[in-house]
């Protein structure tokens, strides 16, 4: 009995004892692991329990002192939900105290919990697109993102409609946040392009059938429809773009860079164009990209764990290496890791080659784009 | 603009039988019982994940579809069973929120079992969209208006031509004097528990390989399915029937000739125009009695 217990407490001793030599750094994660936005949280979760396990399996984070310190992650699920991620933001900041914050997952969460963050004076490293959550930088200075602007993606689907003669355009986006930016987005893209938007229509993320709306696009005889959402019901409306026989091309929005969504809607994918981050083509890409073996080593590592690959896995990725790399310069110091994030130059990430300084907060040019196209429910690297 | 009708039409008339089959769930419930059963949407999502799960074990669509609506029927009766009877005595109120722990806790149950993503179901029939007067009809749609019509029809049957659906028609109607003639109310709640979550699954069955299967997709088929109960004034099979449709309609006609933006808006004005004309006397049709 006593020897056991000797050798129980022995044991306890033993495994704590790396742990007890250097304080942990503790960073929070928000994600929308359910919800509507489950098919991007989990992804991202999934990326940043496996970067978690392979920093400590090296021992830690090496931080300013010259010591290893192990990283630990505090991962909160906002349900999708604005009112979650803020309760969630405040108990990692006042009750976890960790010294920066990864995600939130949807741009509607992410610019709910942005006064919250703001006044703790934490930085945060967003994995949501809007632009609005990382401008003006001058009046978010702990916030960053790792995603593109929709204007930088939206950019890209406008150059492109462009040079393939597209120019009367029907547009269709989800009723929330991602849906609304989007086509402010891409209106005033549209308009500096000489494009013409013959119809903009509007869709909820739980409608069943988005016939209506799609109908009304058909009707004002487009040459191209984009339709700005995320699965199921950017699927929906893929299916339902087919059924109704519109022969024109279809795009879509990075929100579909999912295999789910190709699963889901079925053949009615099939050449479907859509603008993204190079990830999900990383086979594709020249040897000369300076991306390439990044993108390649994180496909192999998250497949041979959690599936295929996504880009909302990358924009966590990026995010959580941003934070790393910075608390190796800073150590736990919420305004030193948030200098030393804005003074990131150069970082080859998933999404792209992040370039930060004062007034950019996002760090990515349009590099960081690439056109899609569905063949055969593959990804083929369309020019 | 006015080409769409046709297409708005018919979008609504299938989006409209979902709603009708829901609808009728809360009717039979609430016309026995006086019991808004806010788990109904939920039934349906089980309906629509079960026949995942089916599939996906290898069961053909017809063995798969008599399973899970068996199987959510059970659901409904167990809910009858161990929830709602030892309530019965309580105020509506209680009852109420109960439904609507239920429904929770049967939404975290979907989460925990089939997990946060989107699931595709296999067609009942596979193939191309038909084309009928103007409008493209996918088949699961007329799988959907078909399925309806049975439905509706065996109710009627069961309802006016047997000895259980007259008792359940008792007990709707007066339930003390169907005590009083021998009626087992005990019995009539369970039936009417199990026939609703059979609804539900009906629903949730023919509607999944249109809109694909999640966990949450429960909470808002079950409201527009609430809307339509009420339009026909929350006691009558036939009312929550063309309330259905007409919502269904309403719904695709408002997105596709004002604007998409408040094609949800036009449910819930809609049960609030009928709830103030109910309150003010103006409703040209019976709603629920008092006792």
């Amino acid at each position: 009995m006593h020897v056991t217990l000797a050798l129980a407490i022995l044991m306890l001793l033993w495994t704590a004892a790396p742990g007890l030599a250097q304080e942990p750094y503790r960073v929070g994660a928000i994600f929308s692991i359910t919800g509507p936005g489950s098919s991007l949280g989990i992804p991202e979760r999934d990326t940043a329990l496996m970067l978690e396990a392979d920093i400590n399996r090296r021992g830690g984070v090496k931080g300013p002192d010259g010591a290893l310190h192990p990283l630990k992650l505090v991962i909160y699920d906002d349900g999708s939900d604005e009112t979650k991620a803020v309760l969630a933001a405040k108990k990692l900041i006042e009750e976890d105290k960790v010294v920066a914050l990864v995600g939130t997952t949807l741009s509607g969460t992410s610019l709910a919990i942005l006064d919250t963050v703001q006044r703790a004076e934490v930085p945060m490293v967003s994995c949501a697109a809007a632009a609005k959550i990382v401008e003006p930088a001058a009046e978010r200075r702990w916030v960053f993102k790792t995603p593109q602007s929709d204007a930088l993606i939206v950019g890209a689907l406008v150059d492109h409609l462009k040079s393939r003669g597209l120019t009367r355009v029907g547009w269709l986006n989800v009723d929330y946040a991602f849906g609304q930016l989007g086509w402010l987005a891409f209106e005033q893209a549209a308009q500096r392009a000489g494009l013409t938007i013959v119809g903009n229509e509007k869709f909820g993320q739980k409608d069943v059938d988005i016939t209506p709306q799609l109908t009304r696009v058909k009707g004002a005889d487009p040459q191209a429809v984009v339709v700005w959402s995320i699965p199921p019901s950017a699927s929906i409306a893929t299916k339902n773009f087919a059924d109704l026989g519109l022969r024109v091309p279809l795009f879509q929005s990075h929100g579909v860079g999912n295999k789910r969504y190709i699963e889901l809607a079925g053949p009615a994918a099939s050449g479907v164009t859509f603008p993204a981050g190079k990830l999900l083509v990383a086979e594709q890409l020249p040897d000369e990209d300076v991306q390439k073996s990044v993108l390649l080593a994180y496909a192999r590592d998250f497949e041979a764990r959690y599936g295929p690959r996504n880009t909302f896995g990358g924009h966590a990725w990026d995010a959580v290496q941003l934070v790393v790399g910075a608390l190796g310069k800073a150590g736990a110091d919420r305004a030193g890791v948030r200098a030393a994030i804005e003074s990131t130059r150069n970082f080859v990430g998933i999404t792209g080659v992040f370039d930060f300084s004062p007034t950019d907060h996002n760090g990515l040019d349009r590099r960081a784009v690439t056109m899609i196209r569905i063949v055969d429910g593959q990804w083929r690297l369309a020019r | 603009m006015l080409d769409g009708v046709p297409q708005y039409l018919a979008s609504g008339l299938v989006v409209g039988g979902i709603y009708a089959l829901i609808g009728l769930g809360f009717v039979i419930v609430f016309s026995v019982t006086r019991i808004v059963n806010f788990a109904q949407g939920e039934f349906v999502m089980l309906g629509a994940l079960l026949m995942v799960t089916w599939q996906a074990r290898g069961l053909g669509t017809p063995a798969a579809f008599v399973l899970t609506v068996l199987v959510v029927a059970a659901v409904g009766a167990v809910l009858e069973r161990v929830a709602v009877r030892p309530l019965r005595r309580a105020s509506g109120l209680s009852v109420l929120i109960l439904t609507i722990g239920a429904a929770i806790a049967l939404r975290g149950a979907g989460l925990v079992v089939w997990g946060t993503d989107p699931f595709a179901v296999a067609a009942f029939s596979p193939g191309p969209p038909l084309r009928i007067a103007g409008a493209v009809v996918v088949r699961q749609g007329l799988w959907v208006l078909g399925v309806a019509a049975v439905v509706f029809a065996l109710l009627w049957w069961f309802f006016t031509r047997t000895y259980a659906g007259t008792a359940v028609r008792a007990c709707a109607v007066n339930p003390r004097a169907a005590r009083l003639m021998g009626i087992r109310v005990d019995r009539v709640f369970l039936l009417a528990f199990a026939l609703s979550g059979a609804l539900g699954a009906v629903a949730g069955a023919v509607v999944a390989p249109i809109t694909y299967a999640t966990y949450d997709m429960g909470l808002m088929l079950g409201l527009k399915g609430f809307v339509a109960a009420v339009l026909g004034g929350l006691v009558s099979p036939a009312g929550a029937i063309a309330g259905g449709f007409l919502l269904g309609v309403l719904e695709s006609m408002a997105a596709g000739l004002l604007s998409s933006a408040y094609k949800d808006a036009v449910a819930f004005i809609v049960l609030i125009a009928v709830c103030l004309a109910q309150v003010t006397g103006r409703l040209p049709w019976r709603m629920v009695e008092e006792e």
